[in-house]
Parts: structure tokens; C-alpha cells; sequence
């Protein structure tokens, strides 16, 4: 088969040698000239449609981001399933459009597609969504990156904890995952921290994507009382709209959804993947090996909240602030024992304290006290 | 000798039309079906063409460019068959009851369950049998587990009367979650956090690709499958009495043809066809049962079958095409950032227009050798002159 690469990695090594050359002379990055730049081809993949005020969005929103840096192509592809489908499409995106650096954002891309894709492309670097990689067992052309999202959801809590006048708010997830349960669990504490009589329902809808399910589960959560509904789904679209249109408060995930319910959106826990593109993509064109382990939250501009929305109130302001900031300093953490789980067992002891990168809570299988329902 | 003679409208170079004549009529009634869908898939493009000049694009490029994604190289016809394969199986899966007369839609949920039947056998077997035998062991798995799932909904339509359009969708969802009790419960592995799934297969036990080429071999199973579907209908008296059946039940139970033996065996087999793709795509692209699996190759097997108008061996190329739109739909949203829908858009046109196309079987002289002017030799009588 002849090589369709326009680029292989002689002249990649070239372009980004004098690249780096180029600003060695002109130190300030602003003044570096366009054409001096690495040219760089950046594939992007998505599970569902890149408009659906959700994951995918989220991503590219970033994607938006790295297409205005100079030297750098973006090609994106949309409603990718994890099959063969998403290896052909990583195959098609470096055959026929020259990508040297592939980001595959949803989770089932990792095991098996992209790492059969990343044995047979070496020359390629590849970054998956998801925070799977493996020092000694993946390859270093491959890599992962995450963020920490749980004191979002916490701070999401604040803000339902204090708008909330029936003292039940609602939670629509989509699977009893580690994830999910962490994002449930903070939202429940955050909110607790408010007041501690707050009890927090949640539905699990068992896809990640299935609109129908998640209407119904976000109207059922209404009919019990709960008057602030957050959720955990691909797309949060239809829960924002639902719960909005029955009059409740709506906390957002993964993208903006203000402008889907503008009077009750209170805040939101978004992801910031912006920040984290650019990164990757300016040690590309650096020549820089790019990082394997990538990770952050808050504080390290992985995760950022929606603005404030006019339901939240003067005091919920300032608590949100004050945690914010406390957040950003790196002095706070959302699991610090005693923390009882909802079926009277301890999920975390007392003195015990979790920061949000422990990996204890990466496999958290426990919805904590306050918390009305089950994982399985 | 006798015939010659009493024909009048002879011209002189009519010994040699007349022993073309055979080969001419064989010709017509072939080419009737292949120019009647190679004309529905022209006048699909055609009606496509105003709906991406109306979005500003121009037709051309998009059909250049859907050509190099699809066909255009080694890479792009290799892409086209990898998502061509399983298609083919999930496309016996309706075309096989079809041919008695029903329409089962819910072969996802045969494919679901068959990955997980193969998955469930497999994984207990690794350590200590070899994949020679874990291999097809998988696949009876999936066949027999596909095949009661889609055979529920024969049976029911026998047994009962229940509609198995309805039955077979409404099993698929059954099916479905079912799958995801299985591997977020019993079958899951405790290392899959946060994407259940069973535990992986060994490298050893996986399928692999043809050799030579970048497919796995799900094309050659399926490619298998529809030849012997094919064979099965058209040249074994059990598809003959498929046939028949589907033609008139009534008449059929007249005859003492065993309907509901038919009716049950056909949809078992169809099921167990979808699920052996949840084998292949268990056994050759996951590695591991998961909601993966539920990636709607079931309901675009309908499409195929429809196509090829319920031809097990029209569902090759019908298969290879639309696998050739998938691959090719990727580079359309890059090169012209057209949305993913736009590839959709085609295949609801291309399956609107042959559809509608059926109703044109029969209509054109120029295949029907029976209106031709001269009598004609297959002894068939002329319903031109018995309306005179």
C-alpha cells in the first residue's frame, strides 16, 4: 500500500525543528510568524452530534479553540460508533487527511480501537478522553486525559441547596458507574452543605443517550417534589428543557445549557477542554512529547463552572464564591470523613480525607447518606 | 421446419434474430431487475443532488469525494468492506423471513445477545481449550442464542397471531437490556469500571483479519452465509415451499405444506445469522461483550435487505455500497463540513425511491419478451393478442 501520509516524520521532525528554531529567535510566541508554525492536522471524533449542549460539545468547543491557532487543521467526524466504524475513522482521518494527532473523546474508543489504531500508526500520537492509559502496558504514542468534575457537581449542590424549597433535589444518571456515582454523591454533599436535610433522588436511565428514558425519569423526579434536577447523561438537553419547562431549577453538566432555560439554569459544571487542546497542541508543534497522564480540575483549568444564573441567591453567591476559591487554592476536598453511605455503612471513615485525584475514589461503588436510590 | 414458413414477419436476417432470440428474452428478464434498481439508485442520487444544492454544496464534489472515501483507493475499499461485513449478516436476518411474507425488524437485539451467548461461552473455556475449537464453539453459541430470540417472534406469529414486526422490535429492546443486566451484573468484569463489560478475550482467541487484507473475517462469514441463503431458497424444495408460502399461506396449508415448521425455522435461522454477527463483532473487533455492541447494525440490515429487495445474493453488493456511504460519510463532514445527517438524508432517498421503484416491475416492454412483436419462444401466450 503506498504511503498517503503527506507528512511522515522526517519532514514533521523538519517543520517543527524550525518551528522551534523560529522561536528561539522571536521569544515572544505572539510575535512568531504564521508560517513558521508546524503544520499539524488534528482529528477530532465524537460519539453523538457535536450540537448536543453536552459531551460532545464540550469537545468541540475545544476543537473551536485549536482551529484558531495558526499551522494547525482541525478535521472533526460526529455520531462515530465504537466499532470498526471509529477505527476506520481514526485510518481515513490519517490516510486521507494527513492527522498526526488524533483525539478520540468518548470512552469506548480506548480498548480495543484506538490501541489497535496507535500500534499500527506509531508515527501518529494519540490522546483519548478518559484517563485509561497505562504506564509499561499502552503504547507512548498513546495517552489520556481527564478532569476531576466532582467539585463541580459539588458546587452545583451549593447552588441547588440553596434554591431548593422542598429540600429534594433530583439527579438523572445514566449508569451506576464510578463516574457517575462520584457526580451524584458531590452534588448530594455540596448541597448537605447547605443544609444537611436535603435528600437527593436519582434515576438511572441505564444508556447514555436515550432521550425518552430521561424526560420520564426527570418528570418523575418532579412528581416526588424535587424541585432542583441536575444529571449525568451524554447530552442533558432534554432533562434542561423537561425540567425547566415543569417550573423546577436545573443545574448544568459538561456544557452551557443557559441558553436552553435562561431563567432557571443556577449554574453548571462544565469542561474545559479548550485549555487542555492547546496544550497538546503547542508541544506538537513544539516537538515536545506530549504528556501520556494528563489530569486536572478546577484549579488547573480542566473543569469551569456557567456563569451564575438569576435564580441564585445573594447568600448562595457567596458561598459559591468562597468554596470556588478555596477550590482554586487547592485546600478543598468534597469526600473528608465521616461520610455514611446510604445503606448505614461507612463509605468514608472519620480523619479520612480524600483529595480529588485519589485514586480511592476511582472506584467508588457507594451512593452516600441523603442519596434515595440504588446502584443496582 | 413447418413454423418457419407460416411466419410472415420474417425479415431476411431473421435466422440469425431467431437464434438470438433465446439469449435475447434470458437477457431481458435478467436485465429487468438490475436496470429498474440501477435506475431507482440514479434517480436517488439525482433527488439528492437538489437537496445539497439547496444547502449550497455542490453535487459534484460531494459525489467525487464519496467516491474517494468510499472507493477511491486500496485503504478506502478495504474501510467500505470492514463496515460492509456485518451488515450482510444482519440483512438475512429480514430478508430470510421476508421471503415467507414477514417482516422482522428486531435483529439488533439477536446480534446483542448472540455477542454475549459467544462472549459467556468462550471466556470460561480460554485457559485451558484451544481457540480451534473455543472459535466455532462461539459461534453455535450466538447462532443457537440469536436464533431462539428472533424464533420467539416466529413462534408467537404462528402460535399466538402476535404481529412479528411489533414482537421482533419490542424483543430488541427486551434484548438489550438484558444485555446490559448480563455484563453490568453477572457477566461483568470487576476491572471495567467505568465501561462494563465481560472480561477481554486472549489476543489468541481472537478472529483476525483475512490475510492480505485489513478486513476482518466477518466479510468471508457473511459473504458465506448469503450464498448458502441463497442456495436454500432457490434450490432446495424447503425454500420452494418458503416460497410458496409466502406467496399465499392459505394455499400453502392447502398443499400441506408444514407452515408453522417453516415460519419458526426461517425466523431461528435468521436470528442465528444476527447472531453470528454478535460473534464476529465480539470475537473480531471488541474483544469483549459490551453496550458497544448495540451499535444498530441490526436496524441498518433492514435497509440492505429491503435493497436488495430480499435477495440473499443481492445483499453483497447492496452491503458493499452502503458500507462505501458510511466510509465515505466521514469525509463529507470533514472536506465540506456537511453534518453527519447528510449521509442519512441519501440512504432515507435511495430507500424512498426503490421502493417506490417496485411498483415499476412489469411495466417496461423492452423486458417482458411476452409483448415483444413476434410470438414468443418460451411458449408463454401473448397477452397482447389474447386482448385483441
Amino acid at each position: 500500500m503506498t504511503k498517503l501520509l503527506p507528512m511522515n516524520r522526517r519532514s514533521f521532525l523538519q517543520t517543527t525543528a524550525s518551528g522551534a528554531a523560529a522561536i528561539g529567535f522571536a521569544p515572544s510566541l505572539f510575535s512568531t510568524p504564521a508560517a513558521a508554525q508546524a503544520a499539524l492536522t488534528v482529528g477530532f471524533i465524537y460519539v453523538g452530534p457535536k450540537d448536543d449542549y453536552g459531551y460532545n460539545q464540550a469537545h468541540a468547543e475545544g476543537a473551536i479553540v485549536i482551529k484558531a491557532m495558526s499551522g494547525v487543521t482541525v478535521v472533526e467526524e460526529e455520531n462515530v460508533p465504537e466499532t470498526v466504524d471509529v477505527q476506520k475513522t481514526m485510518e481515513s482521518m490519517i490516510n486521507l487527511d494527513g492527522a498526526s494527532l488524533v483525539f478520540p473523546t468518548s470512552f469506548g474508543y480506548f480498548d480495543p480501537h484506538m490501541l489497535e489504531m496507535a500500534k499500527k500508526y506509531p508515527d501518529v500520537q494519540f490522546r483519548h478522553c478518559g484517563g485509561l492509559w497505562k504506564e509499561g502496558t499502552n503504547p507512548m504514542n498513546t495517552g489520556s486525559y481527564f478532569g476531576y468534575i466532582g467539585q463541580g457537581q459539588y458546587l452545583n449542590g451549593i447552588a441547588a441547596g440553596y434554591t431548593s424549597k422542598s429540600k429534594k433535589i433530583g439527579f438523572v444518571a445514566a449508569k451506576p458507574i464510578p463516574q457517575v456515582l462520584q457526580n451524584i454523591n458531590s452534588f448530594l454533599l455540596g448541597a448537605r452543605s447547605v443544609d444537611p436535610a436535603i435528600t437527593c433522588q436519582v434515576i438511572f436511565t441505564g444508556e447514555w443517550s436515550l432521550a425518552v428514558k430521561e424526560a420520564e425519569a426527570t418528570n418523575a423526579l418532579i412528581d416526588q417534589g424535587a424541585d432542583v434536577i441536575t444529571c449525568h447523561v451524554d447530552s442533558p438537553k432534554v432533562v434542561v428543557e423537561t425540567a425547566a419547562g415543569r417550573g423546577a431549577f436545573v443545574c448544568g453538566y459538561h456544557a452551557n445549557q443557559s441558553p436552553l432555560a435562561p431563567e432557571k439554569y443556577l449554574t453548571g459544571a462544565e469542561w474545559a477542554w479548550g485549555n487542555v487542546y492547546t496544550k497538546f497542541v503547542t508541544e506538537a508543534q513544539a516537538g515536545t512529547p506530549l504528556g501520556n497522564f494528563v489530569r486536572g480540575g478546577l484549579k488547573d483549568g480542566f473543569v469551569k463552572m456557567s456563569p451564575l444564573g438569576p435564580g441564585v441567591s445573594e447568600e448562595a453567591r457567596k458561598k459559591f464564591d468562597a468554596t470556588l476559591a478555596e477550590m482554586m487554592a487547592g485546600s478543598f476536598s468534597v469526600f473528608k470523613g465521616p461520610i455514611k453511605d446510604n445503606k448505614g455503612g461507612d463509605a468514608v471513615t472519620a480523619g479520612q480525607t480524600f483529595a480529588e485525584d485519589a485514586i480511592e475514589l476511582e472506584s467508588m461503588a457507594y451512593l452516600v447518606e441523603g442519596v434515595v436510590g440504588s446502584t443496582s | 421446419m413447418t413454423i418457419e414458413v407460416n411466419t410472415p414477419t420474417l425479415s431476411p436476417l431473421s435466422t440469425d434474430a431467431r437464434s438470438l432470440r433465446p439469449l435475447l428474452e434470458w437477457l431481458a428478464r435478467r436485465a429487468e431487475p438490475v436496470a429498474i434498481s440501477l435506475g431507482a439508485f440514479l434517480a436517488g442520487l439525482a433527488l439528492f443532488s437538489i437537496f445539497i444544492l439547496v444547502v449550497g454544496k455542490s453535487p459534484a464534489d460531494l459525489f467525487k469525494l464519496m467516491f474517494t472515501g468510499g472507493f477511491g483507493s486500496w485503504f478506502s475499499i478495504q474501510n467500505s468492506l470492514s463496515r460492509a461485513a456485518p451488515l450482510l449478516l444482519t440483512a438475512l436476518c429480514v430478508a430470510l423471513p421476508a421471503r415467507l411474507g414477514l417482516v422482522i425488524i428486531g435483529g439488533e437485539g439477536a446480534v446483542v445477545l448472540g455477542g454475549v451467548a459467544a462472549a459467556a461461552i468462550a471466556l470460561p473455556l480460554t485457559a485451558s481449550v484451544s481457540p480451534i475449537v473455543v472459535l466455532p464453539l462461539m459461534a453455535i453459541a450466538g447462532m443457537i442464542v440469536g436464533g431462539i430470540w428472533i424464533g420467539i417472534a416466529g413462534v408467537l406469529r404462528h402460535y399466538r397471531g402476535v404481529n412479528e414486526t411489533i414482537a421482533s422490535l419490542l424483543l430488541a429492546y427486551i434484548a438489550i437490556a438484558l444485555m446490559n443486566h448480563l455484563i453490568e451484573g453477572p457477566l461483568r468484569d470487576p476491572a471495567s469500571l467505568n465501561k462494563p463489560s465481560t472480561a477481554p478475550l486472549p489476543a489468541e482467541y481472537m478472529l483476525g483479519n483475512i490475510p492480505g487484507m485489513d478486513v476482518n473475517w466477518g466479510l468471508v462469514i457473511g459473504i458465506t452465509a448469503c450464498i448458502i441463503s441463497y442456495t436454500l431458497i432457490e434450490a432446495t424444495s424447503f425454500g420452494f415451499a418458503a416460497r410458496i408460502a409466502g406467496g399465499n399461506v392459505r394455499a400453502a396449508q392447502i398443499q400441506g405444506l408444514p407452515v408453522g415448521r417453516l415460519i419458526v425455522g426461517f425466523t431461528a435461522l435468521a436470528g442465528g445469522f444476527a447472531g453470528l454477527a454478535g460473534m464476529v463483532e465480539v470475537a473480531a473487533v471488541q474483544g469483549s461483550a459490551n453496550a458497544s455492541l448495540a451499535a444498530g447494525y441490526g436496524y441498518s440490515g433492514i435497509l440492505v435487505a429491503f435493497l436488495a429487495r430480499h435477495n440473499p445474493l443481492a445483499i453483497v453488493p447492496v452491503a458493499i455500497l452502503l458500507g462505501g456511504i458510511d466510509a465515505s460519510g466521514g469525509l463529507i463532514q470533514r472536506r465540506m463540513g456537511l453534518p453527519d445527517a447528510t449521509v442519512l438524508v441519501l440512504q432515507g432517498t435511495l430507500f424512498v425511491v426503490i421502493l417506490f421503484c417496485e411498483t415499476l416491475y412489469g411495466r417496461f416492454k423492452i423486458f417482458n419478451p411476452d409483448l415483444w412483436k413476434s410470438p414468443s419462444l418460451s411458449g408463454r401466450p401473448n397477452p397482447s393478442e389474447r386482448t385483441a
